[in-house]
């Protein structure tokens, strides 16, 4: 599946395109089929989105959201592995090895 | 240490306030992205992973209490409590919002602080001994030719459109602790035979993906000249500079590929050009730079002796402290290597503390180290006891300088959009694998420095043991290196064989290490056994 992915103009805070807009969550990433260069053009345009980009994931096994395929997509996805009191989530003692 | 005048702070005033009208725009859609792009990375603005990152300059890592105050500051109130020392003496927000720039901007500009020439294809924070102007072995204090460079590139024109970054350093004593020949254009001030101060130039060096060491392309160039000889440099660079392929356009390229003999020919011929013109700056002007430089008013008669009976402080003090060139004086090292730490970072509170000791202790100065760590230039032997108890209380007496959990890396995937692989958590398995101190003095010097990717801001061309991250078909991959070095005998780094996995490089670095321990002979470093007995040596310890 491909979903899409960018940096928030304003803040640069990593985000994840839901269909509508666009989440700091990953579990909220859709599957965007052949859509991408359409959403990432009409995106560009609004402005609210830095370098805007798709990449690979696939169904977590979770079963709930996506895993991006490449590992510095989940980094991005959930902070960096060396501070996780900086994460989205920091009260989570083994979100790290989601990363890895 | 160098103060703005109204010139200066009229410019950089001025630069916030364009910046703050860029931001302004591109907010409000005005400008895309690829037009903002260029204006934000003009004043150290870059996207990474999971924010706008902001570098700030520390020109030749010379900082003073009241600058690293407003650094805390800063970390505080728009990043998230740290900051991050980099290789080139710099300091780096890793989560700053891009409305917030000016505002970061204007706070720095009130400090005399600027991100200016942090970025961009421009010449870059010029980097510069951490001891100079307390170091024993100096011929003189380096940082006013730091500063008077300084002042003559930034924002002239020929200089700012560059064919790609170009990275300069100077120093003025034999011992190189500032990897001069690492860099485009280095100067080491040295004295001819008639007692005359001049440059030995080197030129050429960097690291990044194709690695060369910088010749010295001059033995002794006049100070008075250095304007003319740098135009020279740069105007046969910008000549003959590869500006369609990025990976061609840095200097070394050039040197290497016209040679080092027909590089040295087109410069003195351009040399010659410039000297006609007789533009270079007047005497006047660097002595107007160099008082700024004058040394402290250190106190005569204090004592040598320092009370060793704490154990923990006797430590510290044998491995942290360096002579100084005044009596009664010493250079204290403060190591932002814990280890369960992150090399470099430092706390906002840390942040205070060190002001306070530099402002109490060291005549309100502090120097940043290209190793991530810092200095307190000029503390009386007397009073290191108590600086050292502030220290520990703020947990930054870590007795590890130069040792093996010393380690240089730089922010790798864990933040950086170039990297291909983490280096932190590499850094952190080796300290915690090497964390016993006594197995860490025993063995002795040994620099390990780890890059999270091939442009190499983690210097592994030239530690003595390097390490290299690589993405292997989506997974982590760490080659191993031996050999490099960036003091006075510069050597560069040649890559064991095939990589490892992160554990798996852990425990390669640990049987180098033990081979070395087996083979060496008395007083020899691990980089003196590994010339000595070559990497053969060491690959049969590391492969089996």
């Amino acid at each position: 599946m491909k979903i899409l992915t960018g940096n928030d103009l304003k803040n640069g805070r990593v985000v994840w395109w839901d269909g509508q807009g666009w989440s700091i969550h990953v579990e909220d990433a859709v599957d965007v089929g052949d859509q991408a260069d359409a959403i990432l053009s009409r995106e560009d345009a609004a402005c609210r989105v830095n370098g805007g980009y798709a990449i690979d994931a696939e169904p977590d096994p979770s079963g709930r959201g996506v895993r991006p395929a490449h590992i510095k997509d989940r980094i991005r996805a959930y902070g960096p592995t060396v501070r996780p009191d900086l994460t989205l989530k920091p009260a989570d003692p083994n979100a790290g090895t989601w990363v890895i | 240490m160098y103060k703005y005048d109204q010139y200066d702070h009229a410019m950089v005033r001025a630069r916030v306030e364009d910046f703050r009208d860029q931001v302004r725009r591109r907010l409000a859609g005005q400008m895309t992205d690829d037009q903002f792009k260029p204006l934000r990375l003009k004043n150290g603005l870059y996207l990474q992973l999971h924010a706008y990152m902001l570098r700030v300059a520390i020109p030749y890592g010379t900082l003073n209490s009241t600058q690293m105050r407003k650094l805390a500051h800063i970390a505080r109130t728009y990043d998230r409590g740290y900051g991050h020392f980099t290789t080139r003496q710099n300091l780096q927000y890793h989560w700053i919002k891009l409305e917030d720039a000016p505002n970061i901007l204007g706070e720095l500009a009130e400090v005399e602080m600027h991100a200016i020439q942090t970025s961009g294809e421009s010449i870059r924070n010029i980097s510069a001994d951490h001891y100079a102007g307390a170091a024993a072995d100096e011929i003189m204090d380096p940082r006013p030719w730091a500063e008077t460079i300084r002042q003559m590139t930034t924002f002239m024109p020929e200089f700012s459109y560059l064919p790609r970054k170009f990275k300069i350093a100077v120093i003025a004593a034999e011992a190189d602790r500032a990897a001069l020949r690492w860099h485009d254009f280095a100067l080491r001030i040295v004295k001819n035979d008639a007692g005359e101060v001049g440059f030995q130039v080197f030129a050429g060096g960097g690291m990044g993906r194709t690695p060369f060491i910088a010749y010295e392309i001059r033995p002794f160039l006049p100070t008075g000249q250095i304007l003319s000889y740098l135009q020279a440099v740069l105007r046969v660079w910008n000549r003959h500079a590869r500006r369609d392929n990025i990976h061609k356009q840095r200097m070394k390229i050039l040197v290497h590929e016209l040679g080092e003999e027909e590089f040295r020919r087109q410069v003195e011929e351009e040399f010659q050009h410039f000297l006609s013109l007789g533009e270079d700056f007047p005497q006047a002007e660097y002595d107007r730079i160099a008082a700024y430089f004058t040394p402290p008013p250190f106190e005569a008669g204090l004592p040598e002796e320092i009370d060793r009976t704490d154990p923990d402080f006797a430590v510290w003090v044998d491995q942290q402290i360096a002579a100084h060139k005044a009596p009664g004086y010493a250079i204290v090292n403060i190591s932002l290597k814990p280890i369960q730490g992150i090399g470099g970072d430092i706390s906002a509170d840390q942040m205070d503390v060190v002001a306070d000791l530099a402002e109490r202790y060291s005549f309100d100065e502090l120097r940043v180290a290209h190793t991530q760590n810092l200095v307190l230039p000029h503390v009386r032997k007397a009073d290191l006891y108590a600086v050292w108890q502030s220290l520990r209380d703020a947990g930054l007496a870590d007795a590890n300088l130069d040792l093996v959990t010393d380690i240089i890396a730089c922010p790798g995937l864990d933040y950086c959009t170039l990297a291909n692989a983490r280096s932190i958590p590499v850094a952190q398995k080796i300290a915690d694998r090497f964390a016993d101190p006594e197995r860490q003095r025993d063995l002795g010097e040994l620099k390990i420095k780890i890059s999270g990717c091939i442009n190499a801001c983690g210097h592994h061309h030239a530690g003595h043991i390097g390490i290299l991250g690589v993405d292997r078909k989506g997974t982590e991959n760490y080659q191993l290196l031996l050999g490099g070095s960036g003091d006075e005998t510069t050597s560069q780094a040649k890559i064991t064989g095939p990589g490892f996995d992160e554990d798996g490089i852990v425990d390669a670095v640990e049987r180098a290490v033990e081979r070395y321990r087996e083979v060496r002979e008395p007083g020899e470093r691990f980089l003196d056994t590994y010339r000595r007995v070559g990497m053969e040596g060491f690959k049969e310890a590391i492969y089996g």
